[in-house]
């Protein structure tokens, strides 16, 4: 039985059958992540209500739906899911979690998911959501804290060049109104955030990276922009 | 009573009128605010979804700088800050794996956190310790006249049940109306308004602005009263944006909660950084002339 040796923790969630090697590695990565989430392993008692979809604000704007994701997972088809809209459109809100009949901590296992697809390198090149976390977390480790202004040149530099004039009157609204912070601030502490985010990669390990060609359009993300 | 002070990185800048009417409305009700000294980003939720353990790490070392001045509870103004301060507590608490990696982490910085310090929210500080009663007495001018729609947005009522009920809160709705002011009907109180999706996925996040601000002005609110300095920006800032792709013209002031209630209390404009707001918000004549 291949299920045996895939989950590192005792998720009771049918496996079918044998899984083809890319999706039994998939799988135990995000099962790995999700093992981080307390009560993560409540993805099993999922009833397939639909109660998540029908909360969520933007699952309009989703390939598949929140209730598909764990469907999917259960069907042993989580490439799927990694490659779907779904998971980086997710706002965060926590709707779902918060009504879902089986506590099932549906935001928190997105993020797993989420993980899981940047380590599997699982998402187009220059992909919104990953960038701008890329530069988030680069800038805080710098600075210790975000800079709204030096974010959003970043990202729009690398992301949409065009998007920054467009952005231009209302940035230079905000200046005028003194709600631009122009340079950046330096905490005291930012060694010591430098160094607790080294010390971090000393606990990761070491991880080959999986590159997965991926085809934008499969999936309709300019669609929504 | 004192509390410590976390602004977050967003009340540095576009949220900055959030900071100062805070901290004018705490002055003005003489609670003691101590700010957190060499306090650094909280993480945001997009950094959790980077590395969990060290995103964790990284707010902890907040809640273990307040832990060292010797604090109980920790004021967190922004709800990405106060969901994500919370969480981390959260987590600390129900996963040993995940705190033996932050103590591990802390400790390489010479920081340990006893997971003592409580996450508050101002608006729950404000009602539930001071007190509405005590806010009504402190209050200079009447709310008459103002009427808005109390906009909680996701994250002070989310995932866990804290200070309110997390789909239909009234903390905010019954603060105001003893001030004077009349809550206007607005059921997505708690609807997201797509946060940073406006930057990674705009097409998505508009139209959640457009429901909102559609459903406060169709049902007869002059001004929007918000928690979140991210809500505030996607409200105000980008409502031209959805004028134009919605064909509306929406022209409806975004207020932290901060700056209505300072406005009661008799701060003056500049105090509550009400200069600062993109679409001025005029006072009702009823409410000056208090």
């Amino acid at each position: 039985m291949a299920s045996a040796n895939i989950s590192p923790i005792k998720f009771h969630a049918p496996v079918p059958g044998t899984l083809p090697a890319p999706e039994r590695e998939l799988r135990r990565r995000f099962l790995e992540e999700a093992e981080v989430v307390p009560g993560g392993d409540r993805i099993s008692q999922c009833l397939q209500c639909g109660t998540c979809t029908g909360s969520c604000p933007v699952s309009y704007a989703m390939d598949i739906s929140p209730r598909m994701v764990i469907a999917l997972f259960r069907a042993g088809q989580i490439e799927e899911i990694l490659r779907s809209r779904t998971i980086w459109i997710c706002a965060s809100c926590y709707m779902c979690t918060t009504r879902c009949p089986q506590s099932i901590k549906i935001t928190d296992l997105l993020y797993a998911l989420k993980r899981t697809a940047i380590d599997a390198g699982l998402y187009p090149e220059r992909f919104p959501v990953y960038l701008l976390s890329k530069i988030f977390a680069r800038l805080v480790a710098r600075y210790g804290r975000n800079q709204e202004m030096l974010l959003l040149l970043f990202y729009y530099l690398r992301r949409n060049p065009l998007g920054l004039l467009r952005l231009m009157p209302l940035g230079l609204a905000m200046l005028r109104k003194g709600r631009i912070a122009i340079l950046p601030k330096k905490i005291k502490g930012a060694a010591a955030i430098h160094k607790i985010v080294q010390a971090s990669k000393e606990l990761e390990l070491p991880r080959e990276k999986g590159a997965v060609p991926y085809a934008e359009d499969m999936v309709g993300y300019r669609a929504v922009g | 009573m004192e509390y410590i002070y976390y602004p977050g990185c967003s009340l540095e800048s576009a949220g900055k009128p959030y900071d100062e009417s805070l901290r004018a409305v705490f002055r003005a009700l003489d609670i003691g605010l101590r700010g957190l000294e060499d306090w650094n980003c909280c993480g945001a939720t997009m950094y959790m979804s980077v590395d969990e353990a060290l995103s964790m790490a990284i707010s902890a070392r907040n809640l273990a700088l307040a832990e060292q001045a010797g604090f109980r509870d920790l004021i967190a103004p922004c709800s990405a800050c106060y969901t994500v301060l919370l969480k981390t507590n959260r987590f600390l608490r129900e996963s040993p794996e995940l705190r033996a990696k932050v103590d591990h982490l802390l400790g390489q910085v010479g920081l340990k956190y006893g997971l003592s310090v409580n996450v508050r929210h101002p608006l729950d500080v404000l009602v539930n310790d001071v007190g509405i009663e005590a806010i009504a007495a402190a209050a200079k001018r009447s709310l008459e006249g103002v009427d808005f729609a109390p906009y909680y947005g996701c994250q002070i009522v989310r995932p866990e049940r804290g200070f309110d009920d997390r789909e239909f809160p009234t903390t905010m709705d019954t603060l105001f109306q003893r001030l004077g002011a009349r809550a206007a009907y607005f059921p997505l109180k708690t609807r997201c308004c797509g946060g940073m999706l406006m930057t990674t996925f705009p097409d998505v996040c508009l139209q959640l602005v457009k429901d909102l601000l559609e459903c406060a002005v169709e049902n007869g609110a002059q001004c929007i009263i918000t928690t979140c300095p991210l809500c505030q920006v996607n409200l105000e800032a980008y409502q031209k944006r959805v004028n134009k792709r919605f064909g509306k013209s929406y022209q409806i002031p975004v207020m932290y909660f901060t700056q209505m209630l300072g406005v009661a209390l008799g701060c003056s404009e500049k105090e509550l950084g009400l200069q600062r707001n993109l679409i001025p918000w005029k006072a009702p004549t009823s409410v000056l002339a208090a």
